[in-house]
């Protein structure tokens, strides 16, 4: 692993003419080195700090705990028969050809080990059935390769077995954490929502003084007494979003959006210092433990302001572990009878669906016609809408399957006249990751970001061109801080992306109109 | 020999049965502690089994990722179906009706079977990508099947055995009452390569076949927020 100092070379793929399958690069990106984690940071978090004496059995004990504590990973290890379709289907192994970011090529570096350790044939014959033993070299492909997967899921819909291999790069990642082998980017943020609240670091204070900015500017810009609270008991909504919307643009502009649409339809909301983050590392990270940490911040927030709803803002891997995993995690859900989870779920009002996403949120106030927009406000933007692939693949919104592609693009059709889809293939469940998810979406891997956004790239590419689109519309923090960095690397301006809200931002009337 | 076989089929049969038995008893037992259906996904539970259906029988996700494979992989696997179906007669007196009836479709299904075999092994070659993740054992488990089958259908069109007798010996082993197998080398290599499949079931990634059902992307609801989901270790957990 490089010295942490050592700058690594950025590279952006040449657009294809013909969007073939890649031939393959051996070892292209062997050179991918994610920093790893000091000591105080897998400390900090409950793991040894550095790789640990004997950690080749201590990790093999670890699968075999995980083996037993996940049937997703249990029945993945036995089930791939090696067919190949899921081969093309990820964004890395498209931008790089390197072949171990094939899924397939992913999940064999555990299952190799898993089959020398776990299976008759691996102990008898290993080199027929492919089976390694863990050595040094097979660690450190591990913590190169699983920090090469943005667990986006994008194989499991083509696997004819559902074989996701998130779920197996999560494994991997927690069997990497419990011997000490952490990933610098992913654990320093973890430390830091625990101790200060959110994944920015962001103290309470500085967060009282940004939000009380947002109501200058939005007053100064709209006339409107929008507000944007701070730890107030008895609010209704209890507003839980990526700390990223508290400055960064342009995740910020979304913000703003979410204030106009509660100050429009009269709902009374409050964001949370001691919750001001909705996104959830430990996921990334695999840690059921860690994620549980991490959510309960927010069913503590809820029963101490005692707030009768819980809406989660535009953040994609955020909104797969509220909508799938909050219920599990915290009880922040419906439908339990075990009195942990119904302390929390009598307090909340069954007429919504807890949590709700945001976009839920307005599009029910659209349909009910208690928002008003000009549409027109929106006409310098040609937009198109990138599916995140958390919220794709790994949730929902409304009713019915589906909703999470439906609804956004319903608002955006709703406060917009100009809107154009991107290919079919690129978007809804086969949606391309944007690149940087799964906790990759820092520096030092910058060069594997800008290859991973290729196909998204492409299908932007040929819309922009073709139809002049200007705005790639997204309900993610992580793809709109990813894409900002890596639009240039394709020619195109930073400023194309942004949130959904951002444009019901645009175009709200707040009443007080002339 | 026909004692030799016999016991041959006695193990096979109780390594396959025991052993999947086994296996599939793991991954039930096994906790799914968080919902991870690959949405858009069903919200109920018919629709799991609707979900379920269309990826057994008609190989749905594959379908959407590569038609090549998924018209190879289909063709060999509805193929195999009707060969067995068509085998049953071999144990059943008198034969089935329906198992009648197929008996002349379970011939072109031998050929089905074996061409998409056959096409699959090619992809092993000549796709760079495939060829890449291949191992030992993926190429000799496709020897083993191509070897069932075109051993089968040789002995169909090529060198008949007497399936009279093929028949009395399968169905005196189901009541432990061994009659002579016919002394034929075909049917020698045929049945050695069946038994060697049955044994090796358990322990390879013939699991895909039982390891679908069990394969929480797919067999999952899509209800997180109406139903509380937990796991036994997961709910030790709130006991802290
Ligand atoms: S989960 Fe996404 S990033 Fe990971 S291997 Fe699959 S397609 Fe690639
Ligand atoms: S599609 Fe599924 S079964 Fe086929 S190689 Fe990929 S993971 Fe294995």
């Amino acid at each position: 692993m490089a010295a942490p100092d050592a700058k690594p070379k950025v590279e952006a793929p040449a657009y294809r003419e013909f969007p073939t399958i890649p031939a393959l690069q051996p070892e292209a990106m062997a050179g991918s080195n994610p920093y790893v984690a000091a000591d105080k940071h897998n400390e900090a978090i409950g793991f040894p700090g550095a790789l640990v004496e004997g950690w080749e059995q201590k990790a093999i004990a670890k699968m075999g705990e995980l083996l037993g504590k996940y049937r997703s990973l249990r029945v993945y290890m036995d089930s791939c028969v090696h067919c190949g379709a899921c081969t093309d289907k990820c964004h890395y192994f498209i931008g790089t050809g390197d072949p171990k970011n094939m899924p397939v090529a992913r999940q064999e570096l555990m299952r190799s080990v898993y089959r020398r350790y776990f299976t008759l044939p691996g102990k008898l014959f290993p080199g027929l059935v492919g089976a390694r033993d863990m050595t040094k070299d097979v660690l450190d492909d591990w913590f190169r390769y699983y920090n090469q997967c943005s667990e986006c899921r994008r194989c499991s819909v083509f696997c004819p077995y559902g074989i996701d291999t998130a779920e197996v790069t999560m494994a991997a990642k927690e069997i990497m954490h419990s011997v000490g082998l952490g990933h610098k980017y992913v654990n320093e943020i973890i430390g830091k929502v625990h101790k200060i609240g959110n994944n920015l670091g962001l103290p309470g204070p500085a967060l009282e003084d940004t939000l009380q900015g947002l109501e200058e500017d939005v007053k100064e810009d709209t006339g409107a007494d929008v507000r944007y609270p701070l730890d107030v008991k008895g609010a209704e909504v209890l507003l839980v979003t990526p700390s990223a919307d508290f400055f960064a643009e342009p995740h910020v502009e979304s913000l703003i959006g979410y204030g106009k649409v509660f100050h429009a339809a009269g709902i009374s909301w409050t964001l949370s210092s001691a919750a001001s983050e909705a996104g959830n590392f430990g996921m990334f990270i695999g840690s059921y433990d860690q994620m549980r940490k991490i959510a309960m911040r927010v069913r503590e927030a809820a029963l101490e302001l005692g707030v009768k709803r819980i809406v989660v803002g535009e953040c994609g891997h955020a909104w797969r572990v509220a909508y799938s995993f909050w219920n599990t995690l915290t009880g922040i859900g419906a439908g339990a009878n075990d009195p942990f989870a119904v302390e929390l779920q009598k307090q909340l009002d069954p007429n919504y669906k807890q949590p709700s996403h945001i976009c839920e949120v307005t599009w029910d106030l659209i349909r009910q016609g208690r928002l008003k927009f000009d549409k027109s406000a929106n006409d310098h933007r040609i937009i198109t809408f990138h599916d995140s692939c958390n919220v794709a693949r790994g949730s929902r919104m409304g009713d019915d399957p589906g909703g999470q592609f439906d609804i956004p693009r319903a608002i955006i059709k709703a406060v917009a006249n100009n809107y154009v889809e991107m290919a079919r293939g690129t978007t809804r469940e086969k949606t391309f990751c944007c690149g940087g998810g799964g906790g990759l979406l820092t520096d030092e891997l910058l060069d594997l970001r800008v290859k991973g956004a290729l196909p998204r790239m492409e299908a932007l590419k040929a819309v922009a061109d073709g139809k002049g689109v200007n705005f790639m519309a997204t309900i993610c923090a992580i793809c709109k801080a990813q894409f900002t960095k890596v639009l240039p690397f394709y020619g195109f301006k930073m400023g194309m992306v942004g949130g959904v809200h951002q444009l019901v931002s645009t175009a709200i009337q707040l009443g007080n109109e002339q | 020999m026909s004692l030799l076989f016999a016991i041959l089929f006695y193990v096979a049969a109780l390594v396959l049965v025991v052993g999947v038995a086994y296996r599939i008893r793991e991954f039930a037992r096994t906790p799914a502690p968080l919902l991870i259906p690959t949405t858009p996904a069903p919200t109920s539970t018919g629709g799991v089994a609707l979900r379920m259906a269309r990826e057994v029988v008609l190989f749905e996700s594959l379908f959407k990722s590569n038609l090549w494979i998924w018209a190879f992989g289909w063709l060999f696997h509805m193929g195999l179906f009707l060969v067995l179906a068509r085998h049953l007669r071999y144990f059943t007196e008198p034969v089935w009706s329906w198992v009648a009836l197929i008996q002349p479709f379970g011939i072109y299904a031998g050929f089905a079977m074996a061409a998409g075999l056959a096409a699959l092994w090619a992809r092993r070659f000549l796709v760079e990508r495939i060829r890449y993740i291949s191992t030992p054992s993926d190429h000799l488990m496709l020897a083993l099947l191509l070897g069932i089958a075109a051993t089968g259908l040789a002995m169909k069109f090529l060198m008949h055995t007497d399936i009279v007798a093929v028949k009395a010996f399968f169905l005196g082993l189901m009541v432990f009452d061994i009659q002579p197998l016919p002394a034929h080398p075909g049917l020698y290599v045929h049945l050695l390569l069946v038994a060697l499949l049955m044994i090796v079931f358990p322990f390879s990634k013939l699991l895909h076949a039982p390891g679908i059902f069990f394969s929480p992307t797919r067999n999952q609801a899509d209800n997180p927020r109406e139903a509380r989901h937990v796991a036994p270790w997961a709910a030790k957990l709130e006991q802290q």
